[in-house]
């Protein structure tokens, strides 16, 4: 592989490029599902190709193909060079890489087991099993299951001297359960929404979540919300459980700290930020309980954003993000840190393929547990009267990411520190710094958990890409909930 | 690897291709979608070109058939011993299974009488749009923003692209088209402003025109003011309308309904839009694009599927048709028949119209016509970050975005600090006043239709942001 990336190297130097890397992937996919007692979709994937990214006359230029003959990559080199070459027509200044060593490393994420070596009929039974589980409940009139492996292996080989070859293996699984009667829909899900559970780890995040083992009381629980009262509208302390506050973070803090959208870079699509430069380190954030870290490093756990470098040869890093309730940090890249004063690059470019451009990506944006021991339960009956909300139903957030409204799939009413009855359609909106700043309690590690979100897009053409979010059940005072079904 | 003379994947390879598969597989079906192209993007922000990037792929995707047991398998590596291992992994996933009785035999050929009358989408000169062309496109958008003291954030697209099926059973079709687009954000200091179009012509788009409107919309919308959140009445472009009224089509496929997950359950044949919505699904509409057959290769056919605010029709898989036809719900559908909308195989969505037309109305108001008729209101854009609140009383939420206007007797006031909503589809396609005349119109939330601006009345704000 080095010797296809030598000659993209050796054309775009020759060409004029003044910088230039290329990463060579190997990527395949495994995606299995099954609906109401059949199997919905059996397909595997693969996708093998290079990309070239070059500046040239101070601009950027990059290029893809899926041939890797000699000929075909010296072109696609000589075509980067064109592009960053038109491209410096409409410049300003010339593009300024943040120094980083060069380095030669082998990385690959830990497992037990490969999914791919796994039987495909076991694993199709088992996704049967649950699904039979599901709809073994009266009242189930979809269930829905699926099993996701990816295996992606890289070369990357820069003008730079580094060289990293670096395989990444991601595992995703969950359910859902449907319930339609009269004039409504109800889901439940499990072990969240939306593709379940997924983290870069082996077949053997399968054995850990229990998954027959809850699809009875999920089915019960979709079924259960047809009859459950529909959440009121009003100011409540709301408790959100943990891959609902994973989310909050993607949506809320995740996405905002890029910076990238702060300079206006993504201004077109996904939009802006509110978090100017004059926010770094005299913003607060959210609570002095609130302490957020974008942190890729294999120590942080198998979230969707960990790994060994990033798509630019640099090492996985952890920033500190709101410190304290303080923001103070940004996620960064060599082209961009500069503008945050930082002589080096937070490690965050990342690309969904080969074919694509690596952009700047959430890694791991995690808050931090509660240092005072605390399970959920005990936040319950640490609340007097409140609404705890469980699992993602819908987010919108807007493009400059202040105002932000998310519903769930169930909720329960609190009163006196105990769950007293369940409740349907629950929702709650607000300003994003308002809502941190009034976070008052956070559980403990026990109830840490990483949480993947396996399909967020950013980019033109757009990208999608993986991200984690290790999180632990939280408790915002006055949170206005229920705006989703005001005067609807 | 195709020859790197003639990088575009030609009839005669794909069919070649094909018959390599076929020998390589024991299966008793077999079926092979080819799709790749070229396609290229230049990116520009802070008036300046910051990410610029081109990309070619070929991928082969392989569904092998034994005796109602499926399973497709991909791969872009074209080499015989890739091909060979993908029809092996496509037999390996399919072989583990348990029969399907609901799984058809792989379609017979239509005929060339049938691909008569699909029009050509590929054109040479957007084919030849070199990055040089992308860039000076740039540059006269730049010159635009630079003129009014904004900055400006875009892209410039082109591409070039096949789609071919081959199946056992001789059926073989092919489309190739190319595809432009242009969309063009314009910044103030408070305010901002959007276009976006595209077309398979790159000489049907107007860099030109679409710049200095948004340059307009961001130098009208400036210092926007807080208006309180409520019922108004709204005057919706076209992306606005495209953005969440599709947001409704995957409902229409008749799988969502045997699934019981459609809002569609129970109400195919009533009338829930105002008698003013007629909606059909015509790919070959002169200002539509896209593949004219479906997942499996069956042409797609037009359907109306809203008829003066009743649900007419749904679309249908083969598969979908044929399990309607069996079941409790095929009295209360309509008319049940395969119509060429299925996804590729195999799949659990089934189907979905991709390719919608809302019809003219016979008194079409422009824009300024609804501005005038509006003695309170609120002029929209572009929606953003749409997401379904309630499945079945289709309750979307969403933000406006860059460029939202109050009206009051009949004028554009002010700009307005971007409002949050909570409607019903429901509601909105019964509540409305006026409409345009239908054009092609793109966003970011839905695909790509032909849709009227629209005149709503009560539609639904719930909060407002800071901006």
């Amino acid at each position: 592989m080095k010797d296809i990336a030598s000659w993209a190297l050796n054309v775009a130097a020759q060409r004029g490029a003044s910088y230039a890397d290329a990463r060579i992937a190997d990527d395949r996919s495994r995606a299995l599902s099954t609906k109401n007692g059949k199997v919905g979709g059996a397909s595997d994937s693969e996708s093998f190709g290079v990309g070239i990214r070059v500046i040239a006359d101070g601009a950027w230029g990059f290029a893809a193909s899926d041939d890797l003959s000699h000929a075909a990559v010296e072109a696609t080199a000589a075509r980067a060079v064109d592009i960053a070459k038109a491209s410096s027509r409409v410049k300003q200044r010339d593009i300024q890489l943040a120094p980083e060593k060069a380095v030669t490393a082998e990385w690959a994420t830990p497992f037990q087991i490969d999914p791919f070596t796994t039987s495909v009929e076991q694993n199709i039974d088992l996704l049967l099993k649950i699904d039979a589980e599901l709809r073994s409940v009266a009242g189930v009139t979809l269930a829905e299951t699926n099993m996701n492996f990816r295996r992606e292996e890289q070369w990357f080989v820069s003008s730079q001297d580094t060289n990293i070859h670096q395989t990444k293996y991601t595992t995703g699984v969950g359910y859902a359960a449907y319930a339609f009667a009269g004039s409504e829909i109800q889901k439940r899900s499990y072990p969240n929404s939306y593709g379940g559970q997924w983290q870069n780890k082996g077949y053997e995040l399968i054995g850990e979540l229990r998954l027959l083992e809850n699809a009875r009381r999920v089915g019960e629980e979709a079924v259960a919300l047809l009859k459950a009262e529909q959440c009121p509208e009003g100011v409540f302390d709301i408790i959100l459980d943990g891959s609902q506050l994973g989310l909050q973070i993607h949506e809320s803090v995740g996405h905002p700290i890029e910076l990238d959208r702060v300079l206006g870079m993504e201004a077109n699509f996904a939009g802006t930020s509110f978090l100017t430069l004059d926010k770094l380190r005299t913003l607060r954030y959210g609570s002095d309980l609130v302490n957020v870290v974008a942190d890729a490093r294999q120590e942080h756990g198998p979230g969707l954003g960990t790994f060994g470098f990033d798509e630019e040869g640099v090492p996985a890093q952890c920033t500190p993000i709101i410190t304290n309730g303080l923001f103070t940090g940004y996620l960064s890249s060599r082209e961009t840190a500069h503008n945050i004063g930082m002589n080096r690059s937070g490690g965050t470019l990342r690309a969904e393929c080969w074919n694509r451009l690596p952009i700047i990506r959430m890694t791991n944006i995690s808050i931090l547990p509660g240092e005072k021991p605390m399970t959920r339960e005990q936040l319950v009956a640490d609340t007097d009267d409140g609404i705890y909300l469980e699992t993602n139903k819908s987010w919108s957030i807007d493009d400059k990411r202040y105002n932000f409204q998310f519903s769930c799939e169930m909720g329960w009413e609190i009163k006196k520190g105990k769950r007293t009855r369940m409740l349907k359609n629950p929702s709650y909106s607000g300003i994003t710094t308002e809502f941190w700043n009034a976070m008052d309690a956070i559980c403990s590690r026990d109830e840490w958990i990483v949480w993947g979100t396996p399909h967020c897009g950013k980019g033109q053409p757009q990208q999608v890409m993986g991200t984690g979010h290790g999180a632990a059940p939280a408790r915002f005072r006055n949170t206005k909930v229920g705006s989703a079904y005001k005067g609807t | 690897m195709l020859n790197a003379e003639c990088r575009m994947l030609t009839t005669n390879q794909a069919a070649d291709i094909f018959e390599r598969i076929k020998k390589h597989s024991t299966a008793d079906e077999v079926e092979v979608f080819f799709s790749g192209g070229k396609s290229a993007l230049t990116r520009f922000a802070n008036n300046v070109i910051h990410q610029n990037v081109a990309e070619e792929n070929y991928v082969v995707s392989v569904r092998t058939v034994f005796g109602g047991r499926t399973a497709r398998s991909t791969t872009n590596k074209l080499d015989d011993e890739s091909l060979k291992r993908v029809v092996q992994s496509s037999e390996n996933l399919a072989k583990v299974q348990h029969p399907d009785s609901d799984l058809l035999p792989v379609p017979d050929s239509c005929g060339a009488s049938a691909r008569e009358g699909s029009p050509s989408r590929r054109f040479e000169e957007t084919a030849a749009v070199t990055p040089q062309q992308r860039a000076e496109t740039v540059r006269k958008i730049v010159l635009i923003a630079d003129k009014h003291k904004l900055t400006t954030a875009g892209i410039v697209s082109t591409s070039e692209s096949v789609e071919a099926v081959f199946n056992s059973r001789g059926l073989n079709d092919w489309h190739m088209q190319t595809s432009s687009e242009i969309s063009i954000t314009m910044l103030a200091p408070d305010s901002s402003g959007w276009q976006k179009a595209n077309s398979p012509n790159v000489a049907n788009l107007d860099a030109t025109a679409l710049a200095e409107i948004a340059a307009r919309k961001a130098i009208e919308s400036a210092n926007p003011r807080e208006t309180p959140a409520g019922k108004y009445t709204v005057i919706l472009e076209p992306a606005a309308v495209l953005d969440i009224v599709g947001f409704m089509f995957f409902d229409f496929g008749g799988l969502a309904v045997l699934d019981q997950r459609s809002f569609l359950n129970n109400r195919v044949g009533t009338k829930l839009f105002g008698d003013n919505i007629n909606i059909w699904d015509d790919v070959a509409h002169p200002l539509q694009s896209g593949v004219p057959f479906d997942g499996e290769g069956v042409r797609r056919q037009k359907v109306q599927l809203v008829e003066n605010g009743v649900i007419k029709r749904l679309v249908y898989a083969r598969a979908t048709a044929e399990k309607m036809k069996h079941s409790e719900h095929k009295d209360k559908v309509g008319l049940v028949a395969p119509t060429g909308h299925g996804f590729p195989l195999p799949n659990e969505m089934g189907e979905a119209p991709m390719n919608i037309v809302f019809s003219e109305t016979p008194k079409p108001n422009s824009v300024d016509q609804m501005i005038s008729s509006t003695e309170r209101g609120v002029l929209v854009t572009r929606l953003w970050y749409i997401r379904e609140v309630d499945p079945y009383e289709k309750i979307l939420t969403g933000m406006t975005r860059d460029g939202t206007f109050y009206v009051e007797d009949g004028k554009i006031r002010h700009g307005v600090r971007n409002f949050r909503f909570n409607q019903s589809l429901i509601h909105m396609l019964s509540n409305v006043e006026a409409m345009g005349t239908p054009v092609r119109a793109s966003g970011e939330e839905s695909f790509d239709m032909v849709v009227p601006a629209m005149k709503v009345r009560d539609f639904n704000f719930t909060e407002v942001t800071k901006f």
